[in-house]
């Protein structure tokens, strides 16, 4: 693995006191690598706006620290940080033309207005806007302020950019071009990125890294797929795509493997790693389209079965609802694909199959 | 529909307009003639003789042999009165902006406390107040006094009845008036411009220089209107604090009217004032039109 760039240790924040004290950060602990894409994703309030504040400058650690290339950030006030922001809001300087909003930060460094100018056109063209120089922000879309605050917070060459929930404001066409185009800036710059965002796709389609948070927690640390395919807690598993969530009792199955045995006495044979230690009820999680459906004949022994309750076309793919029995509802996703699968009809008995390395036992 | 009610909604604005235009413009018009009148022997005007002699004389006189000289007398109070009105202002910019600065920091139900103090010395008489800085400033008034006790021997301070003392009472009679718009200006500022500018390795000095001051520029402008056009016309102030002893405009055409019986002079001299004044507006108005326009 590449080098350490931001490492955040124990890093604790609280607002207020007293009665009215909040707890923002609990104890997080993090290592965003040299050109990484990290992102931290959660619900509003789950503090990953405030751990990049905290990484900016804009607020103070209650307790713990973080270091930047090894050195303690702490006290450092945010000019003195070579880290640059992107703001939720932009907060591009309605008084400065876009080139001077660009070489703002230049002009801080000292360098020399030539170099600065000629630095602007170089980020103008970097996010596609060279014409744009001479306007003010008040005459940009919110789309092309995006890109001004992108190229006016790469402009000075930051070890690290921070991203506040940029395309939040964006329109759903454009947060993907945007989506997009962020990646491709943080390849060609090769700068390292710390995004913040409480949206589950976006995370999914640039990260390199994803920190799923929630209540000033880290849930998970892994690469998208990692997330998506193996979430470690009901929490990860339900906030990033859709999820079955079945409860049952770990058991093992005689063959030195695990399994659970659900409530209707069906057993689940896992793959994964589960502790000896863990016995007792677990909640297992599978995603909808890791399921198959095939007609009650064709099901093997211990194959799970169960009624369609529920059938919706959505073209692409069809979602069925299967009654378990006990309570338990499975959603099952099949592909429309050309090879003319079975189709089933609401009522209809079916078996269940999916392969043992999509169920994950989550943590407590 | 749009229209009629549009229209209809004229007579709303009536009564103010027929107020204005007829309280303030048939006055303004009836100066205008006045000033373009000759003069009485006794005060009041020969109605219907016209003269310009009222602006002639502003900036000539006449000799003995009835040559005109150029007489700068009414230049001076003028010049004095400008210079002091630019001083009062600056001060007021000196002691307001930190004010307004502080105040727009703080939380809001504080803020609106803040306000509410800034505007307390409105509630008494401005004679009144002039009248306690009199016994301020006076030698061996409260403040000498203190200086005295505290072993700085002043041997009498000498400030009252002098542009010191007008420019003084001036600041503090339109503080207020460089406060407010400057805070207006400055509570409207996104914070998240002056967190920008930091992020870009800003300072706070220059944080503020580059993006808090530019951005508050208009609400600086107007209070400075604010301050520096009444303090042209100030007439009370100079009159108690200056004693008599130092004139500015307003007392200058105070007394065309009143003992020098000249009235055509007297309004002559207002519309002088009206012309200085309309071109700084027109400066003004000029000079920010061209900066973008969020910022206005």
């Amino acid at each position: 693995m590449s080098e350490v760039v931001i490492s955040a240790k124990s890093v604790g924040k609280t607002f207020g006191s007293g009665a009215d004290k909040v707890t923002a950060l609990d104890d997080v602990s993090v290592d965003i690598f040299q050109n990484e894409f990290f992102t931290m994703l959660g619900p509003s309030g789950c503090g990953k706006t405030t751990l990049l504040r905290l990484i900016g400058g804009f607020e103070q650690a209650t307790s713990g620290q973080i270091l930047l290339e090894g050195k303690a950030l702490n006290d450092l006030p945010p000019y003195k940080r070579p880290i640059n922001t992107v703001f939720q809001s932009y907060a591009l300087f309605p008084h400065l033309t876009v080139r001077q909003n660009i070489t703002f930060g230049l002009e801080m460094q000292g360098v020399a207005r030539k170099q600065a100018d000629d630095r602007a056109e170089e980020m103008l063209e970097l996010v596609r806007l060279a014409q744009y120089g001479d306007r003010v922000p008040s005459q940009l879309s919110g789309g092309q302020q995006q890109r001004i605050a992108l190229a006016r917070a790469l402009a000075p060459a930051p070890k690290v950019l921070l991203l506040d929930e940029p395309l939040s404001a964006l329109d759903l066409k454009l947060r993907k071009e945007m989506q997009v185009e962020l990646k491709r800036l943080q390849t060609e710059t090769g700068i390292t990125f710390v995004f913040v965002t409480h949206d589950q796709e976006e995370a999914l389609a640039m990260s390199d890294r994803i920190a799923v948070m929630k209540s000033g927690e880290i849930l998970q640390i892994g690469a998208p797929r990692e997330i998506y395919e193996a979430p470690t807690h009901r929490f990860v598993a339900d906030f990033i795509g859709d999820s079955n969530f079945l409860v049952g009792n770990l058991v093992d199955d005689g063959a030195g493997k695990r399994a659970v045995k659900l409530g209707g006495g069906q057993v689940i044979e896992l793959t994964q790693d589960v502790s000896s230690q863990r016995s007792g009820e677990v909640t297992v999680s599978v995603r909808p389209e890791r399921l198959g459906l095939v007609a009650e004949s064709q099901a093997g022994d211990n194959q799970l079965v169960g009624t369609v309750s529920t059938v919706i076309y959505f073209g692409t793919d069809t979602t069925y609802q299967i009654d378990l029995g006990n309570d338990a509802l499975l959603t099952v996703r099949m592909q429309n694909g050309s090879g003319a699968k079975a189709d089933f009809a609401q009522g209809e008995r079916v078996g269940i199959t999916m392969s043992p390395d999509s169920i994950r036992v989550l943590a407590d | 529909m749009g229209n009629i009610i549009r229209s209809k909604r004229f007579w709303l604005v009536a009564p103010a307009v027929v107020y204005i235009g007829f309280f303030m413009a048939v006055p303004l018009l009836q100066m205008a003639y006045v000033s373009m009148l000759e003069r009485g022997d006794y005060g009041g005007v020969n109605w219907g003789v016209f003269s310009m002699d009222a602006y002639i004389s502003f900036i000539f006189e006449r000799d003995l042999m009835d040559n005109l000289v150029v007489n700068t007398d009414y230049l001076q109070i003028f010049a004095r009165s400008f210079g002091l009105s630019a001083m009062t202002t600056v001060f007021a910019l000196l002691l307001g902006f930190p004010t307004a600065f502080y105040i727009s920091t703080q939380p809001q139900s504080r803020r609106n406390f803040l306000i509410f103090l800034v505007t307390i010395p409105f509630w008494t008489n401005i004679l009144v107040r002039n009248y306690a800085w009199m016994l301020l400033l006076r030698n061996g008034g409260l403040i000498d006094g203190a200086l005295n006790w505290m072993g700085i021997e002043t041997g009498g301070l000498d400030v009252l009845y002098t542009p010191y003392a007008v420019s003084i009472g001036l600041t503090y009679t339109y503080l207020p008036f460089m406060v407010l718009p400057i805070y207006a200006s400055l509570e409207k500022l996104d914070h998240r411009l002056v967190e920008a500018a930091f992020d870009l390795g800003a300072d706070k000095r220059r944080a503020m220089s580059r993006v808090i001051l530019p951005l508050a520029a208009p609400g600086i402008a107007a209070g400075c209107i604010l301050v520096f056009i009444p303090c042209l016309g100030a007439y009370v102030t100079p009159e108690l604090l200056g004693g008599g002893k130092f004139m500015m405009i307003a007392n200058l055409i105070g007394s065309q009217f009143g003992a020098a019986r000249n009235w055509p002079l007297g309004a002559g001299l207002g519309f002088v004032l009206l012309a200085l004044v309309l071109i700084s507006m027109m400066v003004y108005s000029f000079k920010f039109k061209s900066l973008p326009e969020e910022s206005r």
